[in-house]
């Protein structure tokens, strides 16, 4: 397996910031296998937007270094290469659609790209098939819903086709239905095409689907595993703001009244299973 | 318990006698009380919005009565402009709504234009601010210079400030970190209990709503398919389910182990509730 993303003691801070504010970010090692996906997780304003941005090098480090697929983002050569590697999908829907019929705005990042006509129609129409809005190419996009939108959002990053996709917070503004949408369509594009995904979220239920887990606070990572072990820290996660998953949350309250039970049975599935061992052995 | 909003027979049509004619409210009936916490869920396009902008006079039914301590709220044009303030509404996103130079300024705009005595503003101003979790200090700030959940906390003292006896809040933690969330929570049922005032709250968490709410209402196609406490609202897990609403964690895990042909109270739905009766059981099962 390759490294997608790597950080070494990546440190940031804003230019605006009065003295001896402590930096953003504080010191983040960090590497990511081509492929994987990979959540993180972090209260409101441990970083994890900022390093979100480091990825596509809409931001770069203030001391350390980060690569994209072996690229330096603080090298300014780089800049256009790392951009086409990395494609980024923001929390508000309505504020990344910019043309009036949906394949339009798919096509407006590869007509960017100077892609020829011929072949940006067929980015078009792979793209909508891969996040399933090709039926409504022709729609407007003010007329879809929430979730539709940000699909949208993701064809048009697909259509440049990048190697990594990074979700800042992308479900946060929909609704239950609009995030099974998206989280769906992202992990489907993360199975069937191999793109690498980072999906940053409040949401413990998405966080659960990944197969890897990033924990931030304070500019750190102080967490990082598979779902099923990160989610058993639950008084690391409770002191950094965070929670567990309702299913991890009541079998830690059991084990705290004297029932043996595991803590990594994740889903309603496995969190029922043993439940119902428990309760017929 | 004494009624504070009564619905009567609400229809609403939006473009009415054109080809986009659609019925958002269908003849809904529905009475609120003094001093509970409602919550409202409802998918996207349920008609959750039309309805809450019906309570504060924002919109005006195409039939139907929405009366206010027992007065229909568009019998005059005074009561409807009094109404505005006494039936808060905070907005989805409200701090992209702020624009003052001063949180203070931005908090005192409502109290200002109910052309309140300065003194009055000012102990309006810091106790709306205190309800909100916003220090003494962050009143001179200018709110750009805030974070979210700070700006969030702002928007919601501009609301309090006018001291509503219904206060309606549209997603107020979307976007929060679980920690931010709680606390913003708490703030608000602070307010309610301090003031016996009605908190109307409209969210997709089911996790949020089933803790924290007295009364639940499901809005679906513009009518109400159930009202009631959460307990009873979600053991009909499978009919929300084919509404598209979720139920809460627990309560989807408690119907995987009944299918299983285990006895457990079907209308469990926090976690507390949940520890309790598997403890239960489990005792049952070891005294056997």
């Amino acid at each position: 397996m390759s490294t997608i993303i790597k950080a070494e003691n990546l440190v940031f801070s804003y230019p605006d910031e009065p003295e001896g504010h402590p930096p953003v970010l504080r010191g983040i090692d960090l590497e990511i296998e081509t492929g994987t996906f990979v959540a993180i997780l972090g209260h409101n304003g441990s970083g994890k937007s900022t390093l979100a941005k480091h990825i596509n090098a809409l931001l770069t480090p203030t001391e350390g270094k980060m690569w994209v697929d072996g690229l330096d983002t603080s090298d300014p050569e780089n800049l256009l290469e790392v951009r086409g590697r990395v494609g980024m999908v923001f929390q508000n829907p309505d504020n990344q659609i910019v043309a009036s019929v949906v394949e339009e705005d798919v096509a407006f990042g590869p007509e960017n790209l100077g892609v020829p006509p011929d072949e940006i129609r067929q980015r078009v129409d792979g793209a909508l098939r891969m996040v399933g809005m090709y039926e409504l190419r022709e729609h407007s996009p003010h007329l879809l819903s929430g979730g539709q939108k940000q699909r949208v959002a993701i064809a048009g990053v697909i259509a440049m086709m990048p190697k990594c996709i990074v979700l800042d917070e992308a479900t946060a503004m929909l609704d239950p239905s609009g995030r099974k949408e998206t989280v769906d369509t992202i992990r489907s594009l993360n199975e069937d095409y191999d793109i690498t995904v980072v999906l940053i979220t409040h949401h413990m239920d998405e966080a659960a689907q990944a197969q890897r887990l990033i924990v931030m606070s304070e500019g750190q990572i102080i967490d990082d595993g598979p779902p099923k072990e990160v989610f058993q820290h639950v008084d690391t996660l409770r002191a950094a703001g965070l929670d567990v998953p309702e299913t991890v949350s009541l079998l830690y309250e059991l084990r705290k009244s004297g029932v043996d039970v595991p803590l990594d049975a994740l889903s309603d599935e496995a969190c029922a299973n043993v439940l119902t061992k428990l309760l017929t052995e | 318990m004494e009624p504070i909003i009564e619905i009567k027979h609400l229809t609403h049509i939006y473009s009415p006698n054109t080809p986009f004619e659609q019925k958002a409210l269908d003849d809904i009936d529905l009475t609120i009380y003094r001093g509970e916490y409602l919550g409202i869920i409802g998918r996207t396009g349920s008609g959750k919005s039309t309805l809450i902008q019906h309570l504060n006079g924002l919109m005006k039914p195409t039939s139907g009565q929405v009366l206010f301590e027992g007065q229909d709220i568009w019998s005059s044009k005074a009561l409807t402009h009094s109404i505005r303030f006494q039936v808060g509404l905070v907005f989805q996103y409200p701090e992209y709504q702020l624009f003052e130079e001063t949180v203070y300024k931005d908090i005192s705009f409502g109290p200002r234009n109910m052309k309140l005595e300065e003194e009055e503003i000012d102990r309006r101003v810091r106790q709306a601010a205190a309800f909100a979790g916003l220090s003494d200090e962050i009143l001179s700030r200018s709110p750009f210079e805030l974070s979210g959940g700070q700006k969030r906390r702002v928007a919601i003292a501009g609301v309090i400030a006018m001291e509503p006896k219904v206060l309606i809040l549209d997603e107020p933690t979307a976007g929060l970190d679980p920690a931010g969330s709680a606390s913003i929570l708490a703030n608000i049922d602070a307010y309610r209990q301090a003031n016996n005032a009605t908190v109307i709250i409209v969210s997709h968490s089911m996790e949020d709503v089933a803790r924290i709410t007295d009364r639940l209402v499901v809005v679906s196609h513009g009518t109400l398919p159930f009202v009631g406490a959460p307990r009873e609202v979600f053991s009909h897990g499978e009919e929300l389910n084919e509404l598209g609403l979720s139920v809460p964690a627990v309560n989807r895990v408690f119907a995987r182990i009944r299918a299983a042909g285990i006895d457990l109270d079907p209308a469990v739905y926090t976690v507390d509730q949940a520890k309790a009766a598997l403890l239960k059981a489990l005792a049952r099962k070891g005294g056997r």
